[in-house]
């Protein structure tokens, strides 16, 4: 017999995260490095299971091997409950058909069984790629006292900037009365973070009704949302103030990375109070050599620095000979800076070589771009890496 | 793997009563992130020995929380698992209100628990060894010789003044135990040394246990191994790779200072392709370094905040080094903090120790401070 759940919140982690290029090209998005140790899905689940959110369904999709991994029993995060927990829930074979997830809105239609187990009033639903910290329960009891049939989190952003987001327009109660997707002249500031809470019952009568149209793209914010207005639902927005960045490009990935840094960073890993869950590895402590520097960086396990690091992250295992330059970078787990290598403004991808004498990247200042070194590579001194190259293991063979 | 594992918590606290005042020797601190028991649990462990009992005899909290449901060594198991065996005293049979001293009378609290072991051979390590060691090559040289006991030692050339806690075991060509000297004096040059770590078949265990019983006997070494040379098959196994025994805090001290200066101890203990040592996961950030601060030859763990110089140092989890602060040749335990312009120099703070700005601290490396926990100076 299964306990019913106040709130199931259902995660979207089918995403492939294309603008990270070579970063997810084996990995889906959600279990992309950030900050050290963290997977930029850590940061959902962590907030679920703070939130005392103890039942979740990830939707998995695009390269989900990682990922499955990676949630395992949901251990690291609190979230391997008797009742309840975490389950990944990939696409599947049912009696009448079998399809990918089409959109948003359909992912969570095609698990409206897995849901229902739990007898929710509630459905919250989440995406992958962002990096926040927020307290659902706290939005849970805005949708209650609002008596809200959706409630929508919303993120002030410069009006210079809305255009680049979903915005919701709204009354001075701060019910919405207009959502427009990236518009041209936006008539508010109010941005979506692609955070919903749903009553259950209407959301079901939405997704049902949304399957049966062909013409729809089944997707929240181009369907659903749009649908709920326009038959008079009551949909509220709940505003957020605190830190959230999309980790979506190279360019916002490494940002979000480099808000980490300093005395007062603008995301803050060191709150006992709201922590950041993730999946550890066995590793030694990290070690700093006679001849090795840090300066406003972040370092985690396994390392060993004996070259100068600056204003950079680098995740566990990952050596930096001596003489060697790290600066303004990201270093995924295990890559190696050989001595005298150089990297400047750019993201080495996991278990890759910087071979000695090597440089990669330029000066931030000089730079037009960030340089991405993907996985497993080994880059040579024959080999000539332009500034702001995306480089994979096909195309290595270009930059010989 | 056809064997169980038995843990002695306890034993040898005296030797290092600055730290285990209030811990067992298994939960002392060691290497940023580690606790002693995490090298028995993990050599066990890596060798497929998943039934593990640990025998523990007073202030045990910090190591029950340090355990937990064994979870983090893969021990959290249907069958078998790690169980904490306290000490079995019976409201009614307890005249003398006595718990054990020695490892015999240790092992007679729980022999009730051993009988229900199903395993064929037990091994039974100290939590006072540091070492990375595959226990079933150990397990596989046991059988091979056909051996009642075999015990593992290590070929150290002894000065002779300062290991008088050292088991000394002498044996012959075929590597069979001749003798034993637990209480060694004025015995130096090359030797062979007890790294506590012995592999027995459980029957043989429980028969000598009870016939220790029995006769009234209360040393291992002394009664068992000692009186029964000659009459049981006992080899040596030598573990030539890294390993320690700590044998007092200036020992905790040297031992734990030597993972800086030599990168092979690091390699030998913690990069072992298959044979990582485990602990118990405590979720820190990374460790952050604000501004530039001076680190040289040190050891950090992770969720720790530097603003300060780190010299030839240790820092666990959780450490804060405030602005203009040193630390040189110190082991800083778990969420310590040197407030800005602290100095220390040779100090060893417990966990949650604060330390004023401003303070000066300053000891030798031959004798260095140890502030108790949650002190603040």
């Amino acid at each position: 017999m299964i306990k019913k759940k106040e709130c199931v919140a259902m995660l979207l982690a089918g995403g492939q995260g294309s603008r990270l290029y070579t970063l997810t090209e084996k990995t889906a998005k959600p279990a992309v490095p950030f900050g050290g140790k963290y997977r930029i899905i850590d940061f959902p689940l962590s907030n679920c299971i703070n939130s005392r959110i103890d039942t979740v369904g990830v939707l998995t999709q695009y390269q989900p091997l990682g990922l499955n991994e990676y949630i395992g029993n949901g251990e690291p995060w609190d979230l391997d409950r008797v009742y309840g927990g975490v389950r990944v829930l990939p696409p599947y074979q049912a009696q009448k058909s079998a399809s990918w997830y089409k959109g948003t809105a359909n992912a969570i239609y095609q698990n409206i069984n897995f849901i229902d187990r739990y007898d929710p009033d509630y459905v919250l639903i989440l995406s992958g790629d962002h990096i926040y910290k927020m307290d659902y329960n706290a939005m849970l009891q805005y949708h209650k006292e609002k008596n809200a049939a959706c409630t929508i989190a919303v993120l002030e952003v410069p009006l210079s900037e809305a255009s680049r987001f979903g915005i919701m327009n709204t009354n001075a109660d701060n019910s919405v009365y207009e959502f427009e997707e990236k518009p041209k002249n936006p008539k508010s500031t109010k941005a979506s973070m692609g955070i919903y809470i749903f009553n259950k019952k209407t959301l079901f009568d939405y997704l049902i009704a949304d399957e049966k149209d062909p013409k729809s793209s089944n997707d929240f914010g181009k369907n659903i949302i749009p649908a709920m207005l326009n038959s008079g639902e009551k949909l509220f927005a709940y505003s957020f103030n605190g830190y959230w960045k999309d980790v979506g490009t190279i360019q916002s990935l490494w940002e979000a990375n480099m808000d980490l840094l300093g005395k007062n960073p603008k995301f803050n890993l060191y709150d006992r109070s709201w922590r950041i869950y993730f999946r550890n590895n066995p590793l030694p402590p990290h070690f700093i050599g006679k001849s090795g520097t840090v300066s406003n960086s972040i370092v985690t396990e396994g390392c060993e620095i004996f070259g100068a690091v600056a204003d950079s992250v680098l995740f566990n295992s990952v050596k930096i000979g001596e003489g060697a330059v790290v600066k303004d970078s990201i270093i995924f787990p295990g890559s190696v800076i050989e001595p005298g290598a150089n990297v400047e403004y750019s993201i080495v991808d996991s278990n890759s070589v910087i071979s000695a004498g090597v440089h990669i990247g330029a000066p931030k200042e000089n730079a037009d771009g960030i340089t991405v070194i993907g996985s497993n590579l080994k880059i040579t001194n024959n080999m000539k890496i332009p500034i702001a190259a995306m480089v994979n293991e096909n195309a290595l063979s270009n930059f010989i | 793997m056809n064997a169980a594992g038995i843990i002695f918590s306890n034993l040898h606290d005296q030797r290092i009563t600055e730290l285990t005042r209030q811990r067992t020797m298994a939960s002392i601190p060691f290497a940023c992130r580690y606790r002693l028991i995490d090298f028995a649990l993990s050599n066990m462990v890596n060798s497929d020995i998943t039934n593990i009992n640990v025998i523990a005899h007073y202030n045990y909290h910090s190591l029950m929380d340090h355990i937990g449901t064994g979870k983090n060594w893969d021990l959290a198991r249907r069958t078998g698992g790690i169980k904490i065996l306290p000490p079995y005293i019976t409201a009614y049979a307890n005249h003398d209100n006595a718990l054990y001293s020695t490892r015999l009378e240790a092992l007679k609290s729980v022999i009730f628990s051993i009988s229900h072991i199903q395993e064929e051979l037990i091994v039974l390590s100290d939590c006072d060894v540091i070492c990375n060691i595959d226990i079933s090559k150990l397990i596989k040289y046991h059988i091979d010789s056909s051996a009642d006991i075999t015990m593992v030692v290590k070929s150290v050339n002894l000065s002779s003044y300062i290991d008088e806690n050292h088991i000394i075991v002498k044996s012959n060509n075929k590597k069979e135990i001749t003798d034993i000297i637990t209480y060694p004096v004025d015995i130096s040059g090359p030797q062979d040394i007890s790294l506590n770590i012995w592999v027995i078949r459980k029957d043989l265990l429980i028969t000598m246990v009870n016939d220790a019983l029995a006769h009234g006997y209360v040393s291992f070494h002394r009664d068992i191994i000692g009186k029964n040379i000659g009459k049981l098959r006992m080899q040596v196994y030598n573990h030539n790779e890294y390993s320690a025994v700590i044998s007092s805090f200036n020992n905790y001290y040297a031992t734990s200072m030597s993972l800086l200066s030599n990168p092979d101890i690091r390699r030998s203990l913690f990069e072992i392709a298959d044979r990582p040592i485990f602990t118990k996961v405590r979720n820190s950030a990374p460790t952050k370094y604000v501004g530039s601060p001076l680190i040289t030859d040190s050891l950090i763990a992770d969720g720790c905040v530097i603003e300060g110089t780190v010299d030839n140092s240790i820092l666990f989890r959780g450490v804060k080094v405030g602005q203009g602060a040193t630390v040189k040749n110190s082991i800083l335990f778990q969420d310590t903090v040197i407030s800005n312009n602290a100095y220390l120099n040779c100090v060893v703070t417990d966990k949650n120790v604060v330390i004023r700005e401003g303070v000066v601290l300053s000891a030798h490396q031959t004798m260095p401070i140890h502030i108790e926990k949650n002190k603040m100076i």
